[in-house]
This record gives structure tokens, C-alpha cells and sequence, in this order.
């Protein structure tokens, strides 16, 4: 299952780099050699994207496995919990009030929002009984709403809604060589939650466990937050708001191997690599050569494939 | 030894541990018994570091809980809360594997294997060592979380009522472990359990709490006399002598 995985990801990485409405093969790019048309394509645009999507996949899937060990709930990932929504609203801050902000900059401002967020989130669910399954999701998008409804009034009475509506809607058309590399940070998260994975496993057990095994629960939980935020905030400003990866890929790898962190981490990595590989060649594939956004199709088979889960999960209970 | 020094804890207004001074966890198995409020698992939660007191002070074996790093008082104390539930699908092993966690802090020695392989194979968990937790019946879930504590290697050992939610054998089997911890593995066990029968059995000592206060703490036998239970539970209880055990009977 886990080569699977490894030789789906490379062979849709590859087939991706070829896949344009410019010519690029490995005919042409021998043809042209270095100096080629062919292979200033696969530099500037095809290898930045393909790198975009593992990372924006990947990095994504991690942020939903973490959230869901901090808050013990199989439901919540940045989308379900308001942490998205208050990202967003820094990017309209910044929009806003330092319209001259480099992306890195936007980047950071999204990312303190989007701790914030995180913060807000946890706080709220504190209160909700942690057996409530459903609820701690709910409460998350009712939160999220409210943000996001905040932000979507603003940025109409600023008449911002258009850039906004760029920004965060998910797509890899605008990736290129120079506007992806903030992914990098992300995938500096994912080494750092690697790195941290059995605390994450521990505190997943909950504060009274992760305390008599003689863990700072608060600790652990607050670079957790970090991990979060941060992801959250890179792939927002590189590539928009990509919803049910860090639902669906974490849960479908529970079923199969559990969720003891360490073993885990390389499964959602690279499981959500591949979703979001085969959702972007989709994109680019169903009405070429135009592109529809990426969102799209991410909304649709993550949906659909949430839906399985949630099917799957009422049937294993009776 | 566990000391509590005039520790107090109150939930607003109402002091749910008043004023407590006892010294347990000697060798052997402990109960804690007494009324639902007593302040039991209030106790347990002062011990293990998850409450604060809002007076008093608690050590274990000298080391103030106040001021000593969690990470050393995982090495000498375990703390198993009762109605645990694990929302992560993890395996038995994966469990005990946590357990070790104090030691090894997420990198095991072959040391560490060996107090995870003993830990599974004193609890008879051998065959569902690679099952997840969903998948087990009561009794070997719980066990799961014993065998747990156990690959933990502490001295003392408290458990808050591990028999909930248990059918007669399997309540029957944990006590038997429990003592058996105690004679051969030489742990300091402290329970909370609301079957006194099983206390007068299996423990060498028992503590009588009621309304925050302890009001009997002396060797089982001593503990297990009507007027002694009648007060703590505020109900009548009888005790009778069979086969040179007292039992209480307190169903009429």
C-alpha cells in the first residue's frame, strides 16, 4: 500500500510536467536542449507547480492529522475550524492597510490571524464535551462563518471582493518559478511535526494522559498551533483555499493504519500529494486547454469522499 | 511515600478535599473508598499533577508535585483516570509503546522493548497486540491501559476505579492483577473502588473518604466494621464473618 502510494505519486509528478498547452515532452526537450523553449517551460512553470501541489498536498494533510490530535476530533482540519477564514481576513488586512506588503509579509500577517484563529477555535471547544463528535466541527464552521462573513462584508464595502476572491480561491495557474517558494516553510512544518510526531500521538490521548507521562500538554499543543497557522497562511497566499484535504486523507489513512503519529505522518504526506497531483492534472485536463479552478475539483472528490467516510463510519457503529 | 499535607481544594465555594493530611502508598494495594463526592478522584487528580490544590502541599517520595518537572515525576508516579477514552485509533502496542514515553522520550532503547514486550506478555495482551483499541472488549481495553502504566516502571501505581463499566470475571481478573503487581512486581498500588467486598479482598489497607475529609485509614480489617461503613456511606451496612473474611452486605 505504501509503494503504491510512492509509485502513484512519482508517476503523476511526471505526467503532470507534460501536461500543458505548451508542447513539452521529453521529445521536445531534447530537441531543444538546455537552452530550449521546452526546458525554460519545465523550469519556470511545470516543475514549480508539480513541486507546489506535493507540498501544498502534503503539508495540508499534516495540518488536519495535528489539529485533529489536539483537538481529538476526527472532523476538524483548518477549513472546519475557523483557522482558514481568520487567515483570510489577514489577507484582507493586509490588502487593506499595507497594500504594498510583500508576500511574505501577507504570508506572516495570515499566519497570526491564522493562530489566532487556532486559538479562538480551541478556547470555543473547550466547553463542548469532547464525546460530542459533530458538535466540535460545528461549532468550528459556524465560527468560521461569522469570520467569513466579516471578511466578505469588508472587503464589498472596500471593493475588494475581486482580489480577495484571487487570492484565496485554490488554484496553481498563477504558480511559477519565485511565487511558490513560501510552500518551502510549509514543508518545514511537516519536518518539524515529523520531528515532534509522538508528543502529537500523546497529546492525542488526551491532557490527562500526556500529563502523567510527564508531557508540557501546553507546550505541545502551542507548536502544534504553530504548525497549523503556518501551513495554513503559505499555501493560502500561494495557492488559495484547497477545502477536505485535511479532512479526507488524514481519516482515510486511520482506517488503514491508524493513527500513531510517526507512522502516519508519511501516509497523509504523501496521500495528500497525490490527491492534490490528480485533482490539479484534472483541472488542467477536462476543459483544455483552459483550466478550472483547482477548488472545484478538490471540493468535488473530497465531498464525495467525505461522504463515503461518514457512510462507512454510521455502518461500522451498528 | 504519598504525603498530602493540609491540602484543600475547592470548586467555588465547596471544598471538594478539606483540609487533607494523609500519607499512602505503602507497600502492598491501597483502596480509596467512599460515597460518589467523596473527593476521591479529586484526590487522584491533586496526586497526578492535573489539579492544583488551591492549599496545602503533596509530595511523593519527598519531591514536591508543585515543583518537581513533570517528566521526573512520570518516572516514579502513573496516574490512570477512569473512564479513558482514546479517540485515536492506536493499537495495543502502539499504547504501551507510550508508556515508555518518560523514559524515552519518543526514541526506544532495546531496554525500552523489553519493559513494552513484559508489560504485554504480564497482561496476557500476546494476541492483540496489533488490534486496535476500538476492536477490544471492555475488560481488554482496560488491560491495554494497565499494561500501559506498567511499561511506564513506576513505584507507585494509582488507579481511579479501573473495575467501571466491567462484568463480574473481568472485574475479578484486574483485581487479581493488581494484587499481583503489588507481591511480585513489588508496586505500590492505590485503587479507587466502589465495591468494598473487593477492597476487604484484595487490599492491605483502606482509606475512607466522605465529603472531602478522610475518615478511616487504617488495615482493611479494621476498616471493614458496620459502624466504621455505616458512616462513611451514610446507609447501613452489615458486616459478616465467611470463611474468616468480613464481607459487607448492604443490599437490604
Amino acid at each position: 500500500m505504501g509503494v503504491l502510494i510512492g509509485v502513484l505519486l512519482v508517476a503523476l509528478a511526471l505526467t503532470g510536467l507534460f501536461v500543458g498547452v505548451s508542447d513539452v515532452t521529453p521529445g521536445s526537450l531534447s530537441r531543444g536542449g538546455a537552452g530550449g523553449d521546452a526546458a525554460f517551460l519545465l523550469v519556470a512553470s511545470r516543475i514549480p507547480r508539480t513541486l507546489a501541489a506535493v507540498l501544498v498536498g502534503a503539508s495540508l494533510g499534516i495540518a488536519g492529522l495535528i489539529m485533529q490530535m489536539l483537538v481529538r476530533n476526527k472532523f476538524v482540519e483548518p477549513g472546519t475550524t475557523g483557522v482558514s477564514e481568520f487567515a483570510t481576513l489577514g489577507m484582507l488586512v493586509t490588502m487593506v492597510f499595507l497594500p504594498g506588503l510583500a508576500v511574505v509579509g501577507k504570508m506572516g500577517v495570515a499566519a497570526v490571524f491564522g493562530l489566532f484563529g487556532t486559538w479562538v477555535f480551541l478556547r470555543v471547544v473547550r466547553v463542548v464535551p469532547v464525546r460530542q463528535l459533530v458538535l466540535v466541527p460545528l461549532v468550528g464552521i459556524m465560527l468560521g462563518g461569522v469570520v467569513g462573513a466579516v471578511t466578505t462584508f469588508s472587503a464589498y464595502r472596500l471593493d475588494l471582493l475581486q482580489s480577495l476572491g484571487q487570492w484565496s480561491q485554490g488554484s496553481f495557474a498563477t504558480v511559477m518559478q519565485g511565487r511558490y517558494e513560501f510552500l518551502w516553510i510549509a514543508g518545514l512544518m511537516v519536518g518539524i511535526a515529523w520531528f515532534a510526531a509522538d508528543r502529537f500521538s500523546v497529546v492525542g490521548l488526551g491532557e490527562e494522559f500526556a500529563t502523567n507521562l510527564g508531557l508540557d500538554h501546553r507546550r505541545v499543543v502551542a507548536v502544534g498551533m504553530v504548525v497549523i497557522a503556518v501551513i495554513t497562511a503559505a499555501v493560502l497566499v500561494t495557492a488559495g483555499m484547497v477545502p477536505f484535504l485535511g479532512l479526507v486523507v488524514p481519516n482515510v489513512v486511520s482506517l488503514i493504519i491508524g493513527d500513531n503519529v510517526r507512522r502516519a505522518i508519511p501516509w497523509v504526506a504523501g496521500l495528500g500529494a497525490v490527491f492534490v497531483l490528480a485533482c490539479d492534472l484534472i483541472a488542467r485536463v477536462v476543459r483544455f486547454p483552459y483550466e478550472i479552478p483547482l477548488s472545484v475539483i478538490v471540493g468535488i472528490v473530497g465531498a464525495a469522499l467525505f461522504l463515503w467516510l461518514l457512510l462507512r463510519r454510521r455502518s461500522r457503529a451498528h | 511515600m504519598i504525603a498530602l499535607e493540609n491540602v484543600t481544594k475547592r470548586y467555588g465555594r465547596q471544598a471538594v478535599v478539606d483540609d487533607v493530611s494523609i500519607t499512602f502508598g505503602g507497600e502492598g494495594v491501597t483502596a480509596l473508598i467512599g460515597p460518589n463526592g467523596a473527593g476521591k478522584s479529586t484526590l487522584f487528580g491533586l496526586v497526578g499533577r492535573l489539579l492544583q490544590p488551591d492549599e496545602g502541599r503533596i509530595t511523593v517520595d519527598g519531591m514536591d508535585v508543585a515543583s518537581t518537572p513533570s517528566s521526573e515525576l512520570a518516572k516514579v508516579l502513573a496516574v490512570l483516570r477512569q473512564d479513558n477514552h482514546v479517540a485515536a485509533r492506536l493499537t495495543v502496542h502502539d499504547l504501551v509503546e507510550f508508556g515508555r514515553f518518560p523514559h524515552s522520550r519518543g526514541r526506544l532503547t532495546l531496554h525500552d522493548r523489553e519493559h513494552i514486550e513484559d508489560a504485554i506478555g504480564y497482561l496476557d495482551l500476546g494476541p492483540y497486540r496489533n488490534r486496535f483499541l476500538d476492536e477490544l472488549s471492555g475488560g481488554q481495553r482496560q488491560r491495554a491501559f494497565v499494561a500501559m502504566v506498567l511499561a511506564q516502571d513506576t513505584e507507585y501505581v494509582l488507579l481511579d476505579e479501573p473495575l467501571n463499566n466491567l462484568d463480574l470475571r473481568h472485574m475479578a481478573e484486574i483485581m487479581r492483577l493488581i494484587r499481583r503487581m503489588a507481591d511480585e512486581l513489588g508496586k505500590r498500588v492505590v485503587v479507587v473502588l466502589h465495591d468494598i467486598n473487593f477492597a476487604a479482598t484484595y487490599a492491605d489497607r483502606i482509606v475512607a473518604m466522605r465529603n472531602g475529609i478522610v475518615m478511616a485509614d487504617a488495615p482493611a480489617r479494621e476498616v471493614m466494621r458496620p459502624d466504621v461503613l455505616a458512616a462513611v456511606y451514610d446507609t447501613p451496612v452489615d458486616v459478616r464473618e465467611i470463611d474468616g473474611k468480613p464481607v459487607a452486605l448492604y443490599h437490604g
